[in-house]
């Protein structure tokens, strides 16, 4: 039997506000000493009151946008109730039945996918895009859990994907976009082993009945996979509950529905502790907290301060630039990249200086950008320039010395066998191992006429 | 209504002795039905809510003041190691 894999994926985000979500700590715990960075709001301490950050739902917003999300007019926060010592208040603020953003959809594949013919693209659907609040962190010590409330009440949005994935690769090539796009809008680091970016893939397998009439139902199970902080864990995590889930449903069993969690020593998934009862988180609105509303003119300001998106730029470097699908993609990797690289063609244009020429120092010399400003690069383009035509004097001189010797290739090419140049062209590499092959025909071309 | 006593006291994290399963039952039931005379209300021309305070879009800007001391945060608990907070460990096969 043949089985295809249904994957969808849960994606925390942790934003990089200066303060909380719903109180003004400092956000950013990384190196702090524990518990140095809380107050009653964050500790859960009875009577204290939550007002939302509004850069943090701002950030929210951009990334909803970023995602193709409608964003929503009229949204609120709701608690989700469950007991667990990361937890204070005994619930976590978050979004349920109204959350800023939903319905959206981002294309794996085009022109940089390699496990997909070109120019096919697969369009991933985006369920919601919602905010809500880090738990405090656990450090489980033998018979102790320790707790550090620094993480409590940091800004955290979660991204939540339709089943439409079908292979660990799509998986992970979604991660390094998603990725890419909110390091582009800059509100979080998204650094999967610091833990800023977390995710939870749900993973199961239906049969492929090619050529029957395909079942949209779901299977009746699914495994949900936790402890991922790298996109090779991910991709390992994911291949595994493949392999055994196919192994279970081949012998005619279904597995169990469950969450596991990936262990690295072992190379495998492992069943976590089961709640003993169903989920029951009990969701219901906020009360300390009033609704937001954003008018159509209140999106489209968040929408103006957003930068250019990778998708976008990477179009406008192949289409209007005519770099190639390869270099567009290198330099549309990383927003500071593609920003020098931009800044530094508006220069090179008043020099004359092609825009490829520009792209090839930047991919294959790595230039350090942040110790070349644009104007200096540029600067030293247009010495290599110089340095080369002074090579062509060189060169010239070399190649009339070698039609003297070479007479007989001169003759042959004179009467018509164009080829002969290739010989000719041999001869003075010998001379300038380094030289560019055209520059050398060029300059032959030339001589020879 | 049913209710299931048992599941509500595990979800409220509060132990239950098992001649209270029938006590509660019966306050639980007699709160619902109470809250039940809601219904009676005329509500046709209402706006279904989650909030009557008439305001939205309160938010704070993204600042930082100053936190409570370490000492502070951990001053209600007798139970901290090294500055963290300390409970019963929690269970991760």
């Amino acid at each position: 039997m043949n089985y295809k894999p249904v994957i969808g994926l849960e994606v925390h985000v942790e934003l990089k506000t200066k303060s909380k979500m719903f109180c003004s700590c400092k956000a950013d715990y990384f190196g702090e000493k524990p518990n140095t960075n809380t107050c009653p709001v964050c500790l859960g301490l009875p009577g204290a009151l939550p007002v939302p950050n509004k850069k943090a739902i701002e950030g929210c917003v951009m990334i909803g946008l970023a995602l193709n999300c409608k964003i929503n007019n009229f949204s609120k926060f709701d608690r989700k109730n469950y007991f667990y010592p990361d937890l204070p208040k005994g619930y976590q603020i978050s979004q349920y039945d109204q959350p800023f953003c939903t319905n959206g959809y981002v294309y794996l594949g085009g022109e940089t996918n390699r496990h997909l013919p070109s120019g096919t693209k697969k369009r991933i659907r985006i369920r919601r895009v919602h905010m809500e609040e880090d738990t405090a962190k656990l450090i489980h010590q033998g018979q102790d859990s320790l707790i550090d409330f620094n993480r409590s009440g940091v800004p955290l949005v979660e991204i939540v994907t339709e089943p439409d994935f079908e292979s660990a690769k799509e998986v992970v090539e979604y991660l390094k976009k998603l990725q890419q796009i909110v390091r582009y809008l800059n509100v979080s680091d998204a650094d999967m082993e610091k833990g800023n970016m977390r995710l939870e893939p749900n993973i199961s397998l239906m049969i492929n009945d090619k050529g029957l009439r395909i079942k949209k139902t779901l299977p009746k199970y699914k495994v949900e996979v936790k402890n991922i902080n790298s996109f090779r864990f991910a991709e390992k995590a994911i291949e595994y509950e493949i392999k055994r889930q196919t192994e279970i449903l081949s012998e005619g069993k279904t597995p169990v529905q469950e969450t596991r969690g990936w262990d690295e020593d072992k190379q495998k998934t492992v069943t976590q502790r089961i709640k003993e009862e169903a989920q029951d988180y009990r969701y219901f609105p906020e009360p300390d907290i009033p609704p937001i509303r954003f008018s159509d003119s209140d999106i489209a300001s968040i929408e103006c301060i957003m930068p250019e998106l990778p998708d976008v730029k990477m179009q406008r470097f192949t289409n209007i630039y005519r770099l190639s699908a390869y270099d567009a993609e290198i330099l549309t990797r990383d927003r500071k990249i593609a920003e020098y690289f931009d800044e530094t063609t508006v220069i090179g244009f008043h020099h004359e200086i092609k825009r490829k020429r520009i792209a090839n120092y930047i991919i294959n010399r790595k230039i350090d950008i942040n110790k070349i400003l644009p104007a200096e690069l540029i600067q030293i383009i247009i010495k290599d320039n110089q340095k080369s035509s002074l090579d062509e004097d060189k060169l010239s001189k070399v190649i009339a010395q070698i039609l003297i010797e070479n007479q007989k290739a001169v003759t042959d090419y004179k009467n018509g066998k164009v080829q002969a140049i290739g010989f000719l062209i041999g001869k003075v590499k010998q001379h300038f191992p380094k030289a560019d092959t055209r520059q050398i025909k060029n300059v032959l071309e030339k001589s020879l006429k | 209504m049913k209710i299931n006593v048992p599941h509500i006291a595990k979800l409220a994290n509060l132990p239950l002795k098992p001649q209270e399963k029938d006590k509660f039952e019966k306050q639980l039931s007699e709160i619902l039905s109470y809250v039940e005379k809601l219904s009676e209300v005329d509500t046709k021309d209402s706006e279904t809510t989650s909030q009557v305070t008439g305001l939205e879009n309160i938010t704070r800007e993204d600042e930082v003041s100053p936190s409570l001391t370490q000492e502070e945060a951990l001053s209600n608990t007798k139970n901290k190691h090294n500055g963290l907070f300390k409970v019963k460990a929690i269970l991760e096969d």
